[in-house]
């Protein structure tokens, strides 16, 4: 019996995925600040950042430091427990999600076979962070931000769990794995679930950017009306800890995406080696698709936010349920919606 | 979240107090130092209360102590966003008084830097209004071609935002043929970038949700606010002073009043942008004058200084030109109000003059001033977000309201 079969092996082989998985996070959210700076300022004409490091890369290490080493200011009506409670919910909860993201066939922290259940329940539990911070603050416009974010959040994940109903549907298995062996098929590109769940691509993307808070939804942290909504009265790493659970947030739904739709790590063109470079590849491409939304749309009004959830998202993705699960019934279409044989 | 001391909060039954919050003065959406005390219900806004006097300089009262020269400079910093139209009204105003005629060049120079300052004022405040409403890149888009507008300025004046290149009897410098040239090629080239922005924003769909239907100002609200500019035009009516008493040579040119039907932040909008296109056939028409006509852009006399070469030769030029700068000219007793269409609306100045080298007084009518004490009526009912729409679409800056 190997070390890596006794208890302690099996606890550091444990430990040694969640710290390459943490690594990964943070290094992609350096990059994807950077990305995501750059991009915006490609499309308003100007040069991002440029200055620190070769093309600017080191801005973000620079612009780290610096919220490290600065002084956490705590306003003085504040719940000094919940301020600080908040940020911490809002960078862990976004990196324990991905412990059940697969990379490739067999990498991935813990293989749940009701990862979707959990991705929910973490997710859900994200709008707490945004709560906690604009109550703690005792500061008008984070007060305003937080319960914007309650409403906006939640009506959001109800059209997502419709949507993701679908693809269950069409899987038969709660388990990210099987979702995308499910996609695998002799076409590529053209077998992944993005063609027979066309419409829903689309609503989910949309959903995402709900869910993240990113433009054109967000008013949680509306610049022009909010200031900086429940982020206004946060310094320093507090801050910090909330601007990178955002991205790693919205780099989770890019992997929500591609999963889901895209066929995660599988080739688009039948032939080519799998792997998760390709996951990757897709994941910022998504990316980029958030990067310029923000930079071209403007921000939608609370009320015509939560029409749009609710009586346009909602009706779309539960009669898009009903459909697939007929669809999936009665093996419509050569049984593009109903997988069951593939995915367990 | 208490405002001190309140003990209405569970008194017998419940009360329920609205949410009062300070919008600004330092608030990304406040266009510089407003402050607005907003009563909210929810979203809703109860009431709209604005603060002005945070930009006050005194600029009327301390035009009192100096030369008609020297409050010159004072109107560049009233709306910093178009400075030489508010030099055109200063300018006017001691013209109608001295009965002096300013050169046909001249004339045709002014003309051309008030649609320059136009436009100028129209990128701001269209792009800005794109920002209130969560745009974030037309404001880059625009300022981008602000930039070169400034450069003009400069490249006139010396200056790129306080030029104080409008004296009264005509303009201080000619401009030099390539800077023209340059100006006639800037005009080509610029409604493909208001077409860019016009393709981001005209048909964006948010962008209309956001602002079509709000702020609604009918023709008879118009009327009763003191409403001037885009603000009546975007309502229906077409007020333009360039057309309904033309100044300076603007019976000359061709160019339409675009107007409005709604009376709503979009429609305001559409108009601005239309008012860009027809400021750019303006300045082409211009330039066109501009070939033809040479000649002085200084009516020579009593209120401008004399040609620089005389004051080389002439002993009296030199006399002129020391007491021009010294004790400045005389401007005859009596009253004048002239008003010009600048970007923003009717812009007017009330001069009395006591016969001396000093204004005894001067009322400037900003036309931002009226718009802004709209604000509680026009904003009432709306959501906080539309706050900001509204703020845009008033078209308020504060070197102007606060004066």
């Amino acid at each position: 019996m190997g070390f890596f079969e006794t208890n302690l092996g099996i606890f550091v082989t444990i430990l040694a995925q969640c710290l390459a998985v943490i690594g990964f996070l943070l290094v992609c959210a350096m990059f994807l600040v950077y990305g995501d700076r750059k991009i915006w300022g490609a499309v308003q004409l100007r040069r991002g950042p440029n200055v620190v490091g070769p093309w600017g890369l080191f801005q973000l290490i620079a612009d780290f430091l610096k919220y490290l080493v600065k002084e956490v200011v705590i306003p003085a009506g504040a719940d000094k427990t919940v301020f600080l409670l908040a940020p911490m919910i809002a960078f862990v909860l976004p990196v324990v999600i991905w412990a059940v993201i697969p990379f490739n066939e067999t990498w991935i922290v813990s293989d749940l076979n009701i990862a979707i259940l959990y991705i929910f329940a973490i997710g859900s539990l994200e709008v707490y962070g945004v709560i906690m911070g604009g109550w703690a603050s005792n500061s008008k416009y984070p007060f305003l931000g937080s319960l914007r974010s309650a409403a906006q959040m939640i009506s959001y994940e109800v059209s997502i769990g419709f949507i993701i109903v679908g693809i269950i549907i069409s899987t038969g298995s709660l388990s990210l794995v099987d979702i995308v062996k499910a996609q695998d098929g002799n076409y590529g590109a053209l077998s992944w679930y993005w063609l027979p769940h066309f419409p829903m691509v689309f609503l989910f993307f949309i959903s995402a950017l709900a869910e993240t808070n990113r433009p054109p939804f967000d008013l949680p942290e509306a610049e022009s009306e909010l200031v900086a909504g429940y982020q206004v009265e946060y310094s320093s790493t507090p801050f910090l800890l909330f601007m990178i659970g955002e991205y790693l947030a919205i780099w989770l739904m890019c992997a929500l995406t591609s999963l889901f739709f895209f066929g995660g790590w599988l080739s688009p063109i039948p032939g080519l080696p799998d792997g998760p470079l390709w996951l990757i590849g897709k994941m910022a491409f998504f990316f980029f698709m958030f990067a310029m939304v923000k930079a071209i749309t403007p921000r939608y009004r609370y009320d015509q936010l939560m029409r749009l959830g609710w009586k346009v998202f909602l009706p779309m993705s539960l009669a898009w349920v009903v459909i697939v699960a007929f669809f999936a019934q009665f093996g419509a279409f050569g049984g593009a919606y109903a997988r069951w044989a593939v995915g367990g | 979240m208490m405002d001190g001391n309140f003990n209405d909060a569970q008194t017998g039954e419940q009360r329920i107090r609205n949410f009062n919050i300070n919008f600004g003065p330092q608030h990304p959406a406040a266009h510089g130092v407003l402050r607005l005390v907003l009563e909210l219900d929810g979203e809703i806004v109860e009431r709209c209360d604005p603060h002005v006097g945070l930009l006050h300089r005194g600029t009327e009262k301390l035009m009192e102590s100096r030369t008609y020269l020297q409050n010159l400079p004072y109107f560049d910093r009233l709306d910093y966003v178009a400075p030489m139209n508010q030099e055109h009204a200063w300018c006017l105003a001691i013209e109608k008084l001295t009965g002096v005629e300013v050169p046909r060049r001249a004339s045709l120079i002014r003309v051309l830097f008030c649609e320059i300052g136009r436009i100028l004022n129209h990128l701001m405040n269209v792009t800005t209004q794109a920002m209130d409403v969560g745009a974030l890149t037309p404001p880059l888009w625009g300022f981008e071609e602000r930039e070169k507008l400034m450069i003009f300025y400069e490249r006139a004046s010396g200056a790129r935002l306080h030029a104080a290149y409008f004296r009264p009897g005509g303009v201080h410098q000619d401009l030099p043929q390539d800077l023209i040239d340059d100006i006639m090629q800037w005009t080509m080239e610029f409604p493909d970038v208001l077409a860019d922005i016009d393709g981001l924003l005209t048909e964006n769909r948010i962008f209309k949700q956001r602002n079509v239907d709000i702020a609604v100002i009918t023709e008879q609200e118009a009327l009763d606010w003191g409403f001037s500019g885009v603000m009546v035009r975007g309502s229906g009516m077409a007020w333009d002073l360039r057309r309904a008493q033309p100044y300076e040579c603007y019976n000359e040119f061709e160019f339409d009043i675009p107007v409005g039907k709604n009376g709503d932040c979009y429609d305001r909008y559409l108009c601005r942008m239309q008012e860009m296109r027809e400021s750019i056939k303006i300045i082409q028409q211009c330039i066109q004058k501009l070939d033809e006509s040479t000649g002085d852009v200084l009516a020579r006399g009593k209120l401008t200084p004399p040609a620089r070469g005389d004051m080389k030769t002439s002993m009296e030029a030199l006399i002129h030109h020391f007491k021009l700068y010294t004790e400045g000219f005389k401007v005859p007793e009596g009253e004048v109000y002239a008003a010009v269409e600048a970007p923003k609306g009717e812009f007017g100045v009330y001069l009395v003059s006591d016969g001396s080298n000093k204004p005894y007084k001067s009322k400037i009518r900003a036309p931002g001033y009226p718009h802004l004490a709209a604000m509680d009526h026009i904003s009432k009912g709306h959501q906080l977000a539309d706050v900001a729409a509204i703020i845009g679409t008033l078209d308020i800056v504060f070197g102007e309201i606060d004066r």
